[in-house]
């Protein structure tokens, strides 16, 4: 008897002890260099494509635009209070990763493919997947291709220092087929060569694809073929050896879908701020918990970035609807997409 | 009597090379450091790992299988094939305008001129840029070739050229025979005994031909199959692009070398070899281009450097050279970004020192020999 005593009270003594450390602790033990950098400099650096339509592009004003920048400007807005704070730095799919290693900036959200040996090899943290895709294939209509195994003796431009190489190798080999490929640095220089017919097709990830149909002359006279024959799965990078930054980097994005799922959205944030009840919504906006503290920014992080980009579903439709390309696997998990927040607890 | 330098000039050398060592020690320690926090490690055995990617333009054999050194190896030959090619046209063309920019004609003078300047005061890149898409432009799909005489098809995809199937196992014989080829002049010149061998020499090239008879076992001729052009060689778009864009830059400058060098060569040799009464166009090729030359290689050589460098740029119109294969598609995905650029830069420097080290050679082989 006296013996389960002893043992209850050096539990309970433990147990508390860890939870007066975690409650004392938290906001002020969250060390990350990358996110001092940022506070100090008051501006978050952030790493994007050159130019495609879909993920980052700028618009006639100038201004940049797209998944991957909304995803910039939450960030900013979480950490700095301000979605307008951030530096875009383009980088070719050949130096993104050089970039990101050797600090110039803070984060890439660059529609990256997550893979094997680029977190293990090049020494890069993977943050979230912010677009499921898969390598498709453009095909001039007049070719009258309808799959991809079709495919056998065509020439296929695509960009140089990506995945696609290696998977449009397998294809072939797996397929027994010969895809003749022709590399280019650059998305201009590609279009152009497809536009004039050096080459049968084009190929990148879905999204990509997609984009690249709507910037030809004459969008009808390409057709996508149905097969997909790779994972692409993209998303953000950072660095190695800060783990406290790139878990804020992947919570913006649970944010942005948590956002969906409980149906808040830019416009209605304020009124459902104001009238919150629902414990799940008011621990989301800060009005309950420390959820915002626990990650090194302030409780009302989550908000902001509703606030100043618009939950996950609202920016996908904002550009990507306008190139026609259904949300697929980037539907929400509820709705038998491949799309889900983790539990906010 | 030989002076010495002083004991203090010594003292600053050797001050100075301790600093250079220090600062190379100390970058090569940042990077270890910097590599090391990155959890990366440095060292050139990914050269021997499988490529598995594709190269679209090859000059020797490659498949999937190949390892990166030989991904370097093929890159590098296609770098180098333009880059040759590119020299021997720059350095013709170059000749032919230098000569037009000191013309008696107007139109044909000024014509050199305008040509000069508004080549050599517009970017490479773009130019090459600008060839590229002004070929692809012109040139129509696989489906309605232009049809050459001897076999010869033209695309947008290329220029196919029919391809010369050897017996399988007589790969040696076209070395032997062009080696024969090479040998024949020299055999010609060979002394036995009192004897010059002279026309007697002139049974190697036969015996190459008969060997080269032997070895071929078809004639491929391309023809239309599927999506593309099936048999036959063919010249990427590309290659034809980037040697376009190469050359006629380099034309630019080698001209004004060549007009400058001209220039130089003293007056009084012109005036003795027309009062000689050598026509005009033997004046230039026998009295001033020869000592014009000698003026000229030096210059030439690091234009030659230049254009061997600027092969690169081909990068921008997918030509598989160097930079693009070994420093983009290995780079990426092997990571090694450090270790490629070392490569890189090293396989560029040991290309053009060979290629100065010939010049030079040749230099002093054409060099004024003052007794």
């Amino acid at each position: 008897m006296n013996r389960y005593v002893t043992r209850f009270v050096a539990c309970a003594v433990l147990a508390a002890g860890a939870l007066g450390f975690a409650g004392a602790g938290h906001a002020a033990d969250v060390k990350s260099e990358t996110l001092d950098a940022i506070k100090k400099r008051d501006q978050l650096i952030c790493g994007v494509d050159t130019g495609i339509p879909g993920f980052a592009f700028q618009d006639s004003a100038g201004k940049w635009q797209g998944l991957d920048i909304a995803y910039c400007r939450a960030i900013a807005a979480a950490v700095l209070g301000d979605p307008e704070k951030v530096k875009y730095v383009g980088t070719t799919a050949k130096v993104r990763f050089s970039v990101l290693q050797s600090g110039e900036i803070d984060v890439l959200i660059r529609d990256s493919t997550h893979t094997l040996s680029r977190n293990t090899d090049l020494g890069l943290a993977t943050g979230a997947i912010n677009f499921f895709t898969g390598q498709a294939f453009m095909v001039k209509k007049s070719l009258n291709v309808a799959h991809a195994k079709e495919l056998d003796g065509a020439t296929i431009c695509l960009i140089t220092g990506t995945t696609l190489e290696l998977n449009i190798a397998d294809y072939g080999r797996a397929n027994n087929i010969k895809i003749n490929t022709l590399l280019f640095d650059k998305p201009e220089e590609a279009f152009a060569a497809a536009e004039a017919g050096r080459c049968d097709g084009y190929t990148d990830d879905g999204g990509s694809v997609a984009a690249a149909r709507s910037s030809m002359k004459k969008p009808d006279d390409w057709v996508i073929l149905p097969e997909l024959i790779s994972r692409e799965f993209l998303g953000s990078y950072c660095r190695q050896g800060d783990e406290r930054w790139s878990i804020l980097v992947k919570w913006v994005h649970y944010a942005m879908l948590e956002a969906e799922v409980l149906g808040i959205t830019q416009a209605n944030i304020d009124q459902i701020k104001a009238s919150a009840t629902n414990p799940e919504v008011r621990g989301f906006l800060g009005l309950e918990n420390d959820y915002g503290k626990f990650l090194g920014v302030d409780n009302d992080w989550a908000y902001r970035i509703i606030k100043a980009v618009g939950n996950y579903g609202e920016n996908y439709d904002k550009y990507f609807g306008p190139l026609a390309l259904p949300r697929g696997w980037n539907e929400l998990y509820t709705k038998g997409g491949l799309q889900y927040p983790l539990a906010w607890r | 009597m030989v002076r010495r330098p002083s004991p203090r000039a010594y003292a600053a050398q050797w001050v100075f090379l301790a600093g250079l060592i220090a600062i190379s020690g100390l970058l090569i320690m940042n990077l270890g450091a910097n590599l090391a926090r990155r959890n990366m490690q440095f060292g050139f055995g990914f050269l021997a790992e499988s490529a598995h990617f594709d190269i679209p333009f090859h000059l020797i054999e490659w498949t999937l299988f190949d390892t990166y050194a030989k991904a370097l190896l093929v890159s590098l030959l296609n770098t180098l094939l333009v880059s040759a090619m590119s020299i021997v046209a720059a350095s013709l063309l170059g000749l032919l305008v230098g000569i037009m920019r000191l013309s008696v004609n107007w139109l044909v003078r000024n014509l050199a001129l305008g040509f000069i300047e508004f080549v050599r005061n517009t970017p490479q890149l773009v130019q090459i840029i600008f060839w590229y898409l002004a070929v692809l432009q012109t040139l129509p799909p696989p489906r309605q070739s232009i049809v050459l005489p001897g076999g010869f098809l033209l695309n947008i995809r290329g220029l196919y050229v029919p391809n010369i199937v050897m017996e399988a196992g007589a790969s040696a014989l076209p070395w032997i025979a062009a080696l024969l080829v090479v040998a024949t002049p020299f055999a010609w010149r060979l002394k036995i005994g009192e004897r010059r061998v002279g026309a007697i020499a002139l049974v190697l090239p036969v015996i190459a031909l008969l060997l080269v008879n032997l070895a071929v076992e078809r004639i491929e001729v391309p023809a239309l199959k599927g999506f593309n052009i099936a048999g036959g060689v063919q010249v990427p778009p590309e290659l034809v692009a980037l040697w376009a864009g190469l050359s006629i830059y380099s034309t630019a400058f080698i001209a004004e070398i060549v007009r400058s060098s001209i220039e130089a060569v003293p007056k009084g040799q012109r005036e003795a070899a027309l009062s000689l009464g050598l026509r005009p166009f033997r004046v230039l090729f026998l009295v001033v281009l020869p000592q014009a030359l000698r003026i000229m290689v030096p210059q030439m050589t690091s234009q030659y450097l230049n254009l061997i460098k600027s092969s690169t740029l081909g990068t921008a119109i997918a030509y598989p050279e160097i930079f693009q294969i070994f420093a983009g598609t290995v780079m990426n995905h092997t990571g090694k970004e450090v270790e490629i650029i070392i490569v890189v830069m090293a396989v560029f420097l040991i290309v053009n020192l060979l290629f100065s080290a010939f010049m030079n050679w040749y230099n002093r082989h054409v060099a004024l020999v003052e007794r």
